[in-house]
């Protein structure tokens, strides 16, 4: 099988942030009997051991919350037992659920970027060993405007939704830092939040979606609970949002009292 | 009599990870809390079994939930650990190479020191020979200051010291880099940095801080348990975790 090494700069992911390497165009997914043949030729403790090791790299990738990409995964980790890699990714995404209680999702089926997403619901827990983690709070507070706006909301109302809670996205903040960064950079590269440019707006004006993290992670009837609560009223009556809350299996939580 | 992995060992392993090292009474109260948020059954002194639980599944992953103890007060922490690493690769995510470097430079004056401390004098004159790219002493100082936060070193009165999540994770590593120049603690057999020495020059053992405490109590004469030699050091007393501030 011949190398072929074409620096496609082609390639460029401009959204995906700085410094991504091109998708390895030699790597294409290898058919089951090639997996089958390449099984044969290992050990059981062979193929163990490279999963563990692209468990851990995973792991390590993901303390930052961003997306791992398959070809930093086959270059850095899997290398020569790339014709079994479907093999391994089963398996790792099976250790993922069995035992960390992690549900790996692959939000780009094209460029096969992945994220780890939890499974369990966010639980507040002994403050000394779970601390509350103020970013959080504020990407809650942002996820529920959208949702109550129906999904999509145009920056400035994020940006003065803040400024009313004293987080001014112009300026440092004691907890956040650069505000804005966090919310259009780090949330999104997350994949908690989208921030998509409006066309044919001048100056630049950007919406703000849920993420498709947030999608799986966050619960739309917690906000709706929340959003109760602040406004003493019942949930219920924002009848779409509630429907829409209740509708979908939330793949999002599995429920607290669930056996495997 | 192992206990089934439930969700509830997941949230325990997911808190483990996110916070790198835990105290016992930390433990003991997340324990509890995700037994009862599964709705599992929970047991005050089981925390040994659940904890094994989750260890047998981490096994073909080469990690581990491991205990140490501090070398400053004497309590028992747990951390999750890989046990394949060879390398201080876990933090190569959060460093650049020569930050590691200069960690490991800090960890080589903390392993070959008496007192098992590095002073930021000495590390400071470490940084100007480095082979990867220099770090000026500003950068230093800020690069220690983001280990401590990250709980690799700690840091009193201007001399830092391993931490002991460090300790815990680390001692694999540690004792197949350092092999003989490691000190090991006569009592508990673990690698030993802040310890006390046995002056007899023939025999030289070493017991930690806290192990001397708890060897010597109530001891008139202590003497050394290898050597017999009177066992000059002040034999420090017992920390009871109950007065603990957590940092």
């Amino acid at each position: 099988m011949t190398q072929r090494k074409r620096l496609s700069t082609a390639r460029q992911q401009g959204t995906l942030g700085t410094q991504e390497e091109d998708d390895d165009p030699t790597f294409t997914q290898p058919s089951t009997s090639q997996v089958q043949k390449g099984l044969e030729k290992l050990t059981p403790a062979q193929v163990d051991q490279k999963t563990a090791e692209v468990v851990q790299y995973f792991l390590v990738k993901d303390q930052k919350k961003l997306p791992i990409r398959r070809a930093d995964i086959v270059k850095h980790v899997v290398k020569e037992y790339r014709n079994i890699y479907p093999e391994i990714m089963k398996r790792v995404t099976r250790t993922f659920d069995q035992v960390f209680g992690l549900k790996l999702v692959e939000i780009d089926t094209k460029n096969h970027v992945y994220i780890l997403i939890n499974k369990l619901e966010t639980v507040e827990g002994p403050s000394s060993i779970t601390p509350t983690n103020p970013k959080m709070g504020l990407l809650f507070v942002i996820l529920s405007v959208i949702f109550m706006k129906g999904g999509v909301v145009r920056e400035t109302l994020i940006w003065n939704t803040l400024k009313k809670l004293r987080v001014d996205p112009g300026e440092k903040h004691e907890d956040f830092g650069d505000v804005k960064k966090l919310v259009t950079d780090e949330f999104v590269r997350q994949r908690y939040l989208e921030f998509v440019r409006i066309p044919h707006t001048e100056p630049v004006e950007h919406e703000f979606h849920w993420g498709q993290r947030a999608d799986v992670e966050v619960s739309k009837a917690k906000i709706l609970e929340f959003m109760g609560q602040l406004h003493e009223q019942d949930p219920q009556s924002w009848s779409q949002q509630y429907r829409e809350a209740h509708s979908t299996t939330d793949s999002s939580q599995a429920s607290t009292s669930s056996q495997r | 009599m192992a206990q089934q992995m439930g969700d509830g060992h997941r949230r325990f392993l997911q808190t483990m990870m996110a916070n790198g090292v835990v105290d016992e009474q930390g433990a003991r109260s997340l324990h509890q809390h995700c037994c009862e948020t599964h709705n599992t059954q929970y047991a005050r002194d089981k925390l040994d079994d659940f904890i094994a639980a989750i260890n047998s599944k981490l096994q073909p992953m080469f990690m581990q939930i491991r205990r140490g103890m501090s070398e400053d007060n004497g309590q028992q922490y747990y951390a999750l650990v890989n046990m394949a690493e060879t390398d201080v690769t876990r933090m190569s995510s959060d460093y650049a190479d020569n930050e590691l470097e200069l960690f490991r430079k800090t960890m080589d004056l903390i392993v070959g020191s008496e007192s098992g401390k590095a002073s930021s004098t000495d590390i400071l004159n470490s940084a100007d020979t480095l082979t990867t790219k220099k770090l000026k002493k500003s950068e230093t100082e800020h690069l220690l200051n983001r280990l401590v936060h990250g709980q690799w070193l700690s840091e009193k009165r201007g001399e830092y010291t391993l931490s002991t999540r460090c300790i815990i994770e680390m001692e694999p590593y540690i004792r197949t880099m350092y092999q003989d120049q490691v000190k090991v603690c006569q009592i508990c057999h673990n690698i030993a940095f802040q310890c006390q020495i046995c002056e007899n020059p023939v025999c030289g053992i070493k017991i930690h801080n806290p192990c001397v405490a708890r060897y010597f109590k109530g001891r008139s004469e202590p003497r050394c348990p290898a050597c017999d030699d009177f066992w000059p050091h002040e034999i420090p007393e017992i920390r009871r975790p109950k007065s603990q501030s957590r940092k």
